[in-house]
């Protein structure tokens, strides 16, 4: 079976998917959710390089070389503000993050 | 790229150019000279964004920069200006406060002036590539400055809960551009404009612009995107909260209005929708969920929401009348939020420190009567009653969007701005009406100075409302 651009696409469809889902319904901890932040970003990388690729075009996969570095410098951030705040509260479970309600 | 072009487009972007130098060398100014320069780097960040801001206006350096990624165009430099305004003012507010918190690090000056260059980056974008990695800028540097105060938990909450759900928005906006850029198979939006204007549209691209503006609804703090708002602007440092309200609502909606009104111009019908929906829940929602708050700081976040709701008002119309009303909006909410923030700053206690509920303001009209006059007249503008300045942002929308024939989305948002009305005028009869209870101390000059001028040009702006309504034409009619 040839492998067209559909099915790069479904397979980053419910990768995205799959990684909305992981940060509102996980009730267990913040790691999960930096986890599916980067599954996201994976997603769109997998649909850049398949557009890229079907439209000879290199634009694409210079925007997936840039995101890769972005979601990189966001994972050590989001990491960093991780740690600061379980120095505060001792916890990382999703349900303690909950200071503020409304 | 050859040597001319090259230059010609570091000329095009001189003011990002010292925002970001300048940035690395407070960065190695501060690191060289220990915790206790936080004074001088804030002042030297001041100064960086004054002369960037009057570069812009002194130089004229107008068009395309790095192969049109970069665009400097009337209304990017309007646009930049206010910008540059609100991050100076928001600074400026920050030095007393920042004391008295222990939170004066030099890293915040330098963050706030990579978000900064993020903002003025994110205005001038034309290309999705650049229009990203600006955002991302901005956005990197205000999850640490939400997160400044790393010693406080609500603060390190408020990062905590920002980083996540900007994250989040990031990447349906990035998913949504992967699908613009697939179907149309260009990133600049003068490229997609041209496909989009030649070819009947398909349905991947009409998810793509709808993940897009998902996105964007996130960093404007749109319904149904607006969750993260009212705790971040509770937990954040109120210097922080200020700088908030201010500069990046009016990056992202410069830049929502250029995408929507030149990359997606061809495709109105199918953004039009999206916008009015927003629009509509944004300004019901910011009215009714603010009645039941009692935090000064929660209350505007949700005022904020409102505003922005008013603001797409004027968007979803999408003529030169709309973006003209777009444009005064943000001008004039940016100085009403600016100038209420600082009030916010200026109620601190001896005992209790610095105090935030709607109660802590009782009789103020006898404790502090020149605060008192200026926050009743910075909230009669925020609720749009004539004659001061934000009825005459809200009259400029409405108009438009009557123009357009959005009657009912005019109808609902002048209704919504009635229920506006009462929770601001609420604070007006606690400030007025309530027996007093302790005083504040002494407000700090800088802040004084902020609600004064603030309270001046919301009083005065009848009078020089046309000068800056002529500038905002001029700025909307780059894209018409």
């Amino acid at each position: 079976m040839e492998i067209g651009l559909s099915h790069y696409l479904t397979v980053s469809a419910i990768l995205f998917t799959l990684g909305v889902f992981g940060i509102f319904l996980n009730r267990k901890n913040v790691i999960v959710i930096l986890m599916s932040v980067e599954l996201i970003l994976l997603a769109v990388n997998i649909n850049m390089v398949a557009f890229s690729a079907f439209l000879n075009d290199i634009v694409g996969q210079v925007f997936a070389l840039f995101i890769l570095t972005v979601a990189a410098a966001e994972a050590a951030i989001g990491l960093a503000i991780l740690v600061v705040f379980y120095r505060n509260r001792g916890s990382i479970a999703v349900e303690d993050v909950n200071m503020m309600k409304g | 790229m050859t040597a001319e072009l090259l230059l010609a487009s570091l000329h095009i972007t001189t003011p990002e150019l010292i925002l970001a130098v300048g940035a690395m060398a407070l960065l190695m100014i501060g690191v060289f000279s220990g915790e206790r320069s936080a004074g001088t780097v804030t002042g030297l960040a001041v100064a960086l964004l004054i002369a960037a801001g009057l570069w812009l206006i002194m130089v004229p350096s107008e068009g395309e920069a790095f192969g049109g990624a970069f665009l400097s165009d009337p209304f990017a430099k309007f646009m930049k200006v206010i910008a540059l305004i609100g991050s100076i003012v928001a600074m400026v507010m920050t030095v007393g406060h920042a004391r008295s918190e222990q939170i004066d690090r030099f890293e915040f000056p330098v963050l706030l002036v990579l978000a900064t260059l993020g903002i003025m980056l994110m205005i001038s974008a034309n290309d999705l590539i650049s229009l990203y990695l600006a955002l991302e800028l901005q956005s990197l540097a205000l999850y640490v400055v939400a997160a400044i105060n790393r010693d406080n938990l609500r603060s390190t909450e408020a990062g905590l809960k920002y980083f996540v759900l900007g994250a989040l928005s990031s990447g349906m906006m990035l998913y949504g551009m992967s699908l613009v850029y697939g179907f149309t198979g260009h990133t600049g939006f003068d490229e997609i404009a041209r496909v989009l204007s030649a070819e009947t549209r398909s349905l991947g691209l009409v998810f793509g612009l709808v993940f897009v503006l998902a996105g964007i609804a996130f960093k404007i703090s749109a319904v149904p995107f607006h969750m993260w708002t009212p705790d971040v602007y509770e937990g954040a440092p109120t210097p922080v909260t200020a700088f908030f309200s201010a500069a990046p609502k009016i990056a992202a909606m410069a830049m929502l209005t250029r995408i929507v009104i030149t990359a997606f111009e061809p495709v109105m019908s199918d953004w039009q929708q999206v916008i009015v929906f927003i629009s509509i829940a944004s300004m019901l929602l910011g009215s009714f969920a603010a009645i039941g708050q009692r935090n000064m700081k929660r209350l505007m976040a949700y005022s904020s929401i409102g505003h922005m709701g008013y603001a797409l008002v004027g968007l979803a119309a999408g003529t030169q009348a709309g973006v003209t009303g777009v444009i005064l909006y943000m001008t004039v909410y940016m100085v009403m939020t600016l100038g209420t923030f600082a009030v916010i700053m200026a109620m601190r206690r001896k005992e209790d420190g610095n105090v935030e509920n709607i109660d802590d303001l009782a009789g103020l009209s006898t404790t502090n009567p020149f605060m008192a006059v200026a926050l009743t007249a910075l909230m009669f503008s925020l609720a749009g009653i004539p004659p001061l300045a934000g009825f005459f942002a809200k009259y400029f929308v409405f108009a438009a969007a009557i123009e357009a024939k959005l009657y009912a989305l005019a109808i609902i948002g002048v209704l919504s701005s009635v229920v506006g009305a009462y929770y601001y005028l609420r604070l007006i009869k606690v400030m007025w009406f309530d027996p007093a209870t302790a005083e504040f101390t002494r407000v700090p000059g800088e802040l004084r100075l902020v609600f004064g001028l603030a309270c001046f040009f919301v009083c005065a702006y009848v009078f020089f409302g046309g000068m800056i309504g002529t500038a905002a034409e001029v700025a909307a009619a780059t894209f018409f």
